[in-house]
């Protein structure tokens, strides 16, 4: 069971979350021409790291909120979250 | 090559079995091969075989990190079928079947291979409308399919839950008869000996570190038991195709997931074929030794651990139960993990890459097992002609960039979505 700490609501188990994919990946700027390629990076291209990942959760159960999370793909543990608009240093 | 069979079982019995020659050697790494494929698994000694026996193609290593056979080709729940609606994937499937009748005969090894049946089962009127269509799809492209309504399926399967008053009550199915299952461990291992035995190394404990590309051509790979020049390279290593692909600054259209099954103590036999649960992601089969061997989903995030997590063992298990109620009384003998190369549309990757002589095989998703004869066989094809063989056309890596995915389950680009 992974426990996640709500930046909203505190620690909540993994139950109450529902998983949104990779942080990282940002919607092209639609005020100027975008290639195939770029919307190939944003719809299907992804890095899927070994190690330290930033992810979207939702707190589905509680709050309903987006947020980060950081966590390790190969130990599952999680390092810092943050609110969805938050910057990640 | 020494052949199995039932003479030498008994000549060798009266030593023992102490001088039966070692199925396949262990050698080191020579200084240059014509290709090399990363990856020990079921794909890559399937690739290995079909290379030396298709296409005369011998001077061949086949380079795995751990040991052969220690990934998905070890941890899957063995299952058969090619019960697949769109052209593309009926026929590469259906093409594996062949393989697979034969298989035992061609490796001379016994891999148990045991066409059983599976049944898809439907749980609600559109679902039925969803299978005849499916099957439908099947037959046109020469792949059995029988639509069975409630009263067939119960015939065939009376241990289900058929009561009234159920959240999901059975409607019937769709059963491919010619489906099944095969020993998992055996078919690495067969084609690992026949591979060797034409002259493929085998060469185990060496991790790759890098390649070397240069002009945009494949020159060979760093290991982590030195370089090894390469005419031509052919990566199908499943989960690890991302920190392969990272390396040679490729982002692809794949993450990997978890995907666990277990097995529950053996008990008398109760089960003849494969049934899946419509109203969910569950699948269950009794193994030869008597366990019911069982998965569903992923457990929904990115991860490389290749061990599980129980939220998703319980989720899967609940709909196991509400399937087949007599499930909750037996104990859990063991659960295990493996890691998912997950395309974006479901759908496998077999092609060649923008870098000359690099070859891509990854992207199978939940069944990668059945594959193992169709995806070596056409990889083998793609490498040793520099093309794409027609049952493989359509697995390509540019169709996220064209827009002619197949979307087999219409689950759109988050395959990992339960």
């Amino acid at each position: 069971m992974l426990y996640i700490n709500c930046p909203h609501c505190g620690m909540r188990s993994q139950n109450e979350f529902s998983y949104g994919g990779d942080a990282s990946v940002k919607r092209p700027e639609l005020n100027k021409e975008v290639s195939d390629q770029e919307w190939d990076d944003f719809v299907y291209n992804r890095k899927s790291l070994r190690g330290k990942h930033l992810e979207l959760w939702q707190h589905i159960s509680g709050c309903r909120q987006w947020i980060k999370v950081e966590r390790d793909t190969a130990t599952h543990e999680i390092f810092r979250t943050f609110k969805a608009d938050e910057e990640v240093a | 090559m020494q052949k199995y069979s039932i003479f030498n079982l008994v000549k060798n019995a009266f030593s023992n079995h102490e001088n039966w020659d070692l199925a396949w050697k262990d050698p080191t790494p020579k200084e240059e091969y014509d290709v090399v494929i990363i990856g020990g698994g079921g794909h890559g000694l399937a690739t290995a075989y079909y290379l030396a026996k298709e296409h005369n193609i011998t001077n061949v290593a086949i380079i795995e990190k751990g040991w052969i056979g220690g990934g998905n080709v070890g941890r899957n729940t063995t299952i058969i079928r090619s019960n697949y609606m769109h052209d593309e994937n009926g026929l590469f499937s259906e093409f594996g079947m062949n393989l697979w009748r034969k298989m035992s005969q061609d490796l001379n090894y016994n891999v148990m291979f045991s066409p059983r049946g599976i049944i898809n089962l439907a749980h609600s009127d559109a679902q039925m409308n969803a299978y005849a269509r499916r099957g439908n799809s099947m037959r046109l492209n020469g792949i059995d399919a029988v639509l069975l309504n409630r009263e067939q399926v119960k015939e065939i399967i009376p241990m289900a839950d058929f009561s009234e008053n159920v959240r999901f009550p059975i409607f019937g199915g769709l059963m491919q008869p010619s489906a099944g299952t095969a020993r998992h461990d055996a078919v690495a291992w067969g084609y690992a000996r026949q591979a060797d035995s034409m002259g493929v190394d085998i060469i185990q404990n060496c991790e790759v570190t890098g390649f070397d590309v240069a002009a945009g051509k494949i020159k060979g790979i760093r290991t982590s038991r030195g370089n090894i020049k390469a005419k031509k390279v052919g990566i199908c290593v499943a989960g690890s195709t991302n920190i392969l692909a990272e390396k040679l600054n490729m982002t692809l259209p794949i993450e990997t997931h978890l995907l666990q099954a277990c097995v529950s103590e053996p008990v008398k036999p109760v089960l003849d074929n494969i049934v899946t649960f419509g109203a969910g992601h569950f699948y269950v089969s009794q193994s030869d030794k008597g366990e019911m061997v069982m998965g569903g989903d992923l457990d929904g995030y990115n991860s490389y651990a290749q061990r599980g997590n129980l939220p998703t063992l319980q989720h899967v298990l609940t709909e196991g139960i509400a399937m087949m109620p007599f499930l909750s009384k037996l104990k859990m003998l063991r659960t295990w993990g493996g890691i998912m190369d997950m395309s974006m549309d479901g759908s496998p990757i077999i092609d060649k890459t923008h870098i000359e002589g690099l070859y891509l095989n990854c992207g199978w998703c939940y069944g990668g097992f059945k594959a193992t004869p169709a995806s070596g066989w056409t990889f083998a094809h793609t490498i040793a002609q520099d093309r794409v063989h027609e049952l493989n056309a359509g697995y390509s890596l540019n169709r996220f960039n064209t827009g002619h995915l197949i979307d087999e389950k219409g689950l759109g680009t988050k395959t990992w979505i339960s």
